[in-house]
């Protein structure tokens, strides 16, 4: 079934090489965009503004596994490297937001909000498991009850350019979590990498009225039959590769079911409760509030600004931390993910990307401990 | 309506550097904000005026060492409604708690021609041990922005925004590039206190631990993984036995770390 809806979009996909691809960018910054794309910086590919092919990753790839990360030379492709430190929550989420500011006035006090966000960002190079991330944080920040405005404008705003992962690292593990590694969906435009060099050639589809206009201003030329059928491949090459995986069946009323489960304890006993899980992490999107106070007296202003359920002060009540216990927070962040974000959201918070295990400083694994506290006691 | 009293402030050295209170002096563009806020009453890095009155906020740096120091933080305690202890010195007894446990003596002799001059206690201890404080501010230094921060707080009333939470929080937030998972660089964020802006991965560097231990830091396991990066038990105890030594979790992992 995967395959067949794969065709389906495949036949109607194009090639675009690394000259089409320099135009693509130059075309997203005259529509108006902030493109932002992998870059290489202090060893890891992170996500800041590109302005031209050039800074892309070419010819690096990356290494990855439980509390290591390391990039090296390898190949001549233009986006070899998964996901790195970073995800785009930082644009559309922010981590840290103005929110309003009050200044003493006449009539007492006067609350100026601060003004919706106007940001327009082309991503460039977002993965399959980014999207479902990015879904997710949809539903969080844009189908509730409560609409973040920010995060909607940002959203509405965001012209996304998916790449079809051509390898996975050792810590990947989206097919289990049904999000990857091809993008199926929530894109405008996706590309799989055929062929790497300055003769790359890239399957490009089309997912979008707005990714259909940008084609149209690009040089590109129809795909053929062995095209479609090489970037089918490349991407079955890749999912086959993923050998980490999590059992989800019953998962969510098995954390339920193990609230006293030895292995907390054992892994409470290896976490640093650093909260980088919850940084790296592009589903997660706690926040706290902070006030600031001009030293006049005259104004202050409240932010939001990341948060992460892995410190004390995030469930500090009257009297004190409702979790005060780090193995009480790792069971708390790992059952959100898992259990009970179903419940709150109907779709996992996980979705495979492997950034917790990775950017752990001591490497828990989410998907070891998973198998753990399904083990009899 | 009569103008508000502006509140008054005293600044006041133990054994330390300076290099907290001078950060108070190095913030430049805030600091006429500063002034114009509190009345400077007492600052001798700063002002000639002596004073002996009372203070609304009293700002201390330095640890306890000496006898003379014992006995007069109890009178600027008695003379301040608020105490606030400033770095790492005031806050866990700074580097000099490595003293604490050693032979003070035997060091006297090789570093002094006339150690008899000498009236040192035999540790270095946080103000903390002597008095109550009402606030602690953490570094080594202290970062001037927090400091500003406490006192535009002490100000109005409110709680400063000061989190315990691990360094590695404001490393992420400011987009660094984890130096021990991308590169292999000890590093003590994820057991220290924020508040420097996560300053040394960003350029490069491992966490020296300047803000001392962040609340529930799991040092041990950290310690482990230290090794595992090649760190002998010599490297972890020297990690964990700086500026903020005499920290109890600092100073316990540093013990469990000796020869």
């Amino acid at each position: 079934m995967v395959a067949a809806r794969m065709f389906d979009r495949f036949d109607e996909a194009r090639i675009i090489g690394v000259a089409g691809l320099e135009t693509m960018i130059g075309e997203l910054g005259a529509r108006g965009h902030a493109v932002v794309g992998p870059v290489r910086r202090d060893g890891a590919i992170v996500l800041e503004p590109i302005e031209s092919v050039v800074d892309l990753p070419r010819g690096w790839v990356d290494e990855q596994t439980p509390g290591r990360y390391r990039l090296k030379r390898d190949g001549d492709s233009w986006f070899a490297p998964v996901v790195g430190p970073q995800s785009w929550k930082q644009f559309l989420h922010p981590p840290r937001q103005k929110l309003w500011t009050v200044r003493k006035s006449d009539a007492g006090a006067t609350i100026e909000p601060e003004p919706l966000a106007t940001e327009k960002y082309a991503f460039i190079g977002v993965r399959a498991c980014e999207i479902a991330a990015i879904a997710v944080q949809d539903r969080v920040f844009m189908q509730g009850p409560y609409v973040d405005p920010n995060y909607a404008a940002r959203r509405a705003n965001a012209f996304i350019v998916a790449v079809n992962c051509s390898r996975a690292a050792s810590t990947c593990f989206c097919p289990s979590m049904k999000t990857g590694p091809r993008a199926t969906a929530g894109y405008d435009l996706a590309l799989t990498e055929l062929s790497g060099g300055d003769d790359a050639r890239f399957l490009i589809e089309i997912g979008s009225a707005a990714g259909q206009s940008l084609v149209e201003a690009l040089p590109t030329h129809p795909a053929t039959k062995a095209d479609i059928e090489a970037a089918a491949a490349i991407v079955a090459a890749t999912e086959a590769s993923i050998s980490r995986t999590i059992d989800t069946g019953d998962l969510p009323e098995l954390l339920k079911a193990e609230p006293d489960h030895p292995r907390w304890d054992d892994v409470a006993a290896r976490c640093l409760n650093c909260a980088n899980c919850t940084m790296a992490c592009p589903t997660c999107f706690c926040t706290t509030v902070v006030d600031e106070s001009a030293l006049d007296g005259a104004s202050a202003s409240r932010s939001q600004r990341w948060d992460s359920c892995f410190t004390g002060d995030f469930s500090h009540v009257h009297g004190g931390a409702v979790r005060q216990t780090p193995k009480a927070r790792y069971r708390q962040w790992m059952t959100h993910k898992l259990s009970t974000w179903h419940d709150q959201f109907a779709m996992s918070g996980c979705v495979g990307c492997g950034r917790c295990i990775v950017w752990c400083p001591v490497g828990i694994d989410i998907t070891e401990e998973a198998a753990a506290l399904r083990r009899a006691v | 309506m009569a103008a508000t009293r502006k509140p008054r402030l005293g600044v006041f050295k133990f054994s330390s550097c300076d290099g907290c209170q001078l950060s108070l002096l190095d913030c430049e563009d805030q600091l006429l904000a500063v002034a114009g806020a509190i009345d400077i009453a007492y600052f001798p890095e700063a002002t000639r005026a002596d004073d002996v009155g009372h203070y609304d906020l009293a700002l201390v740096e330095g640890s306890v060492t000496t006898p003379h120091e014992a006995e007069i933080i109890h009178s600027i305690r008695k003379r301040a409604t608020t105490l606030v202890t400033i770095g790492a010195c005031a806050t866990a007894g700074g580097i000099q708690a490595l003293r604490n446990g050693a032979d003070v003596e035997a060091f006297a002799r090789i570093v002094y021609a006339h150690p008899e001059f000498l009236n040192a206690l035999s540790t270095s201890t946080p103000i903390g041990e002597h008095v109550k404080v009402d606030f602690e501010l953490r570094g080594c230094p202290v970062n001037k922005n927090q400091l500003v921060e406490v006192i535009a707080a002490f100000v109005v009333g409110r709680k400063p925004d000061t989190p315990a939470h691990a360094a590695c929080i404001e490393c992420k937030l400011a987009g660094h590039v984890c130096v021990m998972v991308a590169h292999g660089t000890p590093c003590l964020g994820p057991v220290t206190h924020a508040g420097c802006g996560a300053l040394c991965p960003g350029h490069d560097r491992g966490c020296y631990g300047c803000f001392g231990p962040k609340a529930t830091p799991n040092t041990a396991a950290l310690a482990a993984r230290l090794a595992g990066l090649g760190a002998s038990r010599r490297d972890v105890a020297r990690l964990f036995s700086t500026f903020n030594a005499n920290a109890p979790a600092f100073r316990r992992e540093a013990q469990r770390h000796a020869d």
